[in-house]
């Protein structure tokens, strides 16, 4: 088992205070509700990666984190979808609970390759949602530029997020090791691409 | 040139264990935050500095104080037979004196910052030495409501120095510590349950069931984190920090509830840990939501 080291808190640190700054400070504008939803998917980084510095990566063996790691991606494609494709909000909120609901009991109930279709199909489009809307919205020049800093942040999650979760469902994609190393990397680069795409909102 | 320096660390060897500079630190803070949640200017050198120095000098007297009584306790356990009152290298007598000195020196000062400030800082101490080390820690499991209502002392004293009177929020500050130490205490009597029972001290793990502690922890949680969110509303947080504190809250009723639900080492240590964070990061916001 590879054992967290002092980079790896110190980047863990580092996202919990980005993710931190981003809960306080919020988005101006915003109905108090996209807000929520934001926090919601902030605030479950933040707690996990504070659960990581106290625990280390022994934390990440219990099935529970491939539940966590979904939750963060539906709840900031969901904040997108309630900002930006507010006549589609209702229908996505279904997909993101019945999605939620599905992958945690698949994951618990069901054997064989369901868990991981449902996982890939909720996580997936949840990752589509978060690197295609802002870059669409760019395209058509409805945000600037500096937005699509939140598709990096998207394609990071996706990346991390699938990594942890086909590891958890035994069909790894690197060696644990190696998945365990760039993990703190790519959950401060994502925060950093969250914060920076949102500072240009 | 050689012949102080080593003094002053065998002079550090033998005192500074003494005053558990991290859970003195911790209530420090939680003084600090009282003060400033009532919006104080920080810039008031005079005042910080005398709530500062008397509350570092009472809690480590009062410290110093707990473990010199409690020598023979510490003998016993595994885990605290390294402290120097153990091993013998600071005599009992030399801790006495220490902590008495650092006592009487805090709550003097303490009382001429303001007389109000210093009686809550000295109950505290009192309710600290005298109700829960001495006369209650020995005999029931029950002593950590004592020990929790002198931990809610020093926020108490920070925001009655800040205000000049005792006000709800105050009260409601000191409710969160004092239902913040079982999540706290009860964690780590679990973790350190065969110590506390070589050592003859009564714990709810030892007094109830290992299941009624974990069930008691999930519940102080939930009390703590409703004591700092009504007190949060007091204080005037903005939606912010609110949402900053409801996140934090919840890890902490997470990791509670996860403890009840499968009990493990590993969660144990997590919710001791997170809980010591959960108790900075939330006076921190209370500190800086006063800037």
């Amino acid at each position: 088992m590879y054992k967290i080291t002092i980079r790896d808190r110190l980047l863990l640190l580092a996202t919990v205070l980005l993710a931190a700054y981003q809960i306080i400070a919020g988005l101006d504008g915003l109905s108090p509700l996209s807000i929520w939803i934001y926090t919601t998917g902030f605030g479950i980084l933040l707690v996990a990666c504070l659960l990581l510095i106290i625990l280390g990566f022994e934390g990440l063996e219990s099935q529970g984190v491939v539940i966590v790691s979904t939750a963060i991606p539906l709840s900031i494609s969901l904040g997108l979808v309630s900002v930006h494709l507010p006549s589609c909000f209702f229908p996505y909120l279904v997909f993101c609970l019945v999605g939620f609901g599905a992958t945690g009991v698949t994951r618990f109930v069901l054997r064989g390759k369901a868990p991981t279709l449902v996982l890939a199909l909720v996580h997936g489009t949840a990752g589509l949602v978060i690197i295609l809307l802002p870059l669409i919205l760019s395209i058509q020049g409805q945000v600037p530029a500096g937005y699509l800093l939140v598709s990096l942040g998207g394609g990071l999650i996706g990346l991390g997020g699938l990594l942890l979760a086909f590891l958890r469902a035994g069909k790894p994609l690197l060696s644990q090791e190696v998945i365990y190393q760039l993990l703190p990397l790519i959950l401060f680069l994502m925060s950093l691409s969250f914060l920076g795409g949102f500072s240009f909102w | 040139m050689n012949k102080p320096k080593s003094k002053l660390a065998i002079a550090k060897r033998k005192f500074f264990p003494l005053v558990k500079s991290l859970q003195t630190g911790l209530l420090l803070i939680t003084g600090l935050a009282g003060y400033m949640s009532a919006r104080c200017p920080i810039f008031n050198i005079p005042t910080v500095l005398g709530l500062t120095g008397s509350l570092l000098l009472a809690i480590s007297g009062s410290t110093a104080l707990n473990m010199w009584y409690d020598r023979d306790i510490d003998a016993r356990m595994p885990r605290t037979s390294k402290r120097p009152l153990s091993t013998g290298e600071t005599r009992p007598e030399e801790a006495l004196i220490f902590g008495l000195v650092l006592s009487i020196i805090g709550i003097t000062w303490a009382l001429t910052v303001d007389i109000l400030y210093g009686m809550i800082i000295f109950s505290g101490l009192f309710f600290d030495v005298v109700v829960y080390t001495i006369w209650l820690k020995r005999r029931t499991a029950w002593s950590i409501i004592w020990g929790g209502i002198s931990g809610g002392m020093p926020v108490l004293a920070g925001r009655v120095l800040g205000t000049g009177a005792i006000d709800w929020v105050g009260i409601a500050l000191a409710l969160g510590v004092l239902f913040w130490i079982p999540t706290h205490i009860l964690t780590f009597s679990i973790r350190y349950h065969e110590d506390y029972q070589q050592a003859n001290v009564p714990t709810f793990p030892s007094t109830y069931s290992f299941q009624t502690t974990r069930l008691i922890i999930a519940i102080s949680s939930i009390l703590a984190t409703l004591a700092f969110g009504i007190a949060s509303y007091g204080v005037g947080l903005t939606w912010g920090f609110l949402r900053l504190l409801v996140v934090l809250s919840a890890g902490l009723f997470i990791l509670a509830v996860q403890s009840l639900r499968s009990p493990s080492e590993r969660i144990t240590f997590g919710l001791f840990k997170y809980a010591s964070l959960y108790m900075l990061s939330a006076m921190l916001l209370m500190f800086f939501a006063g800037i």
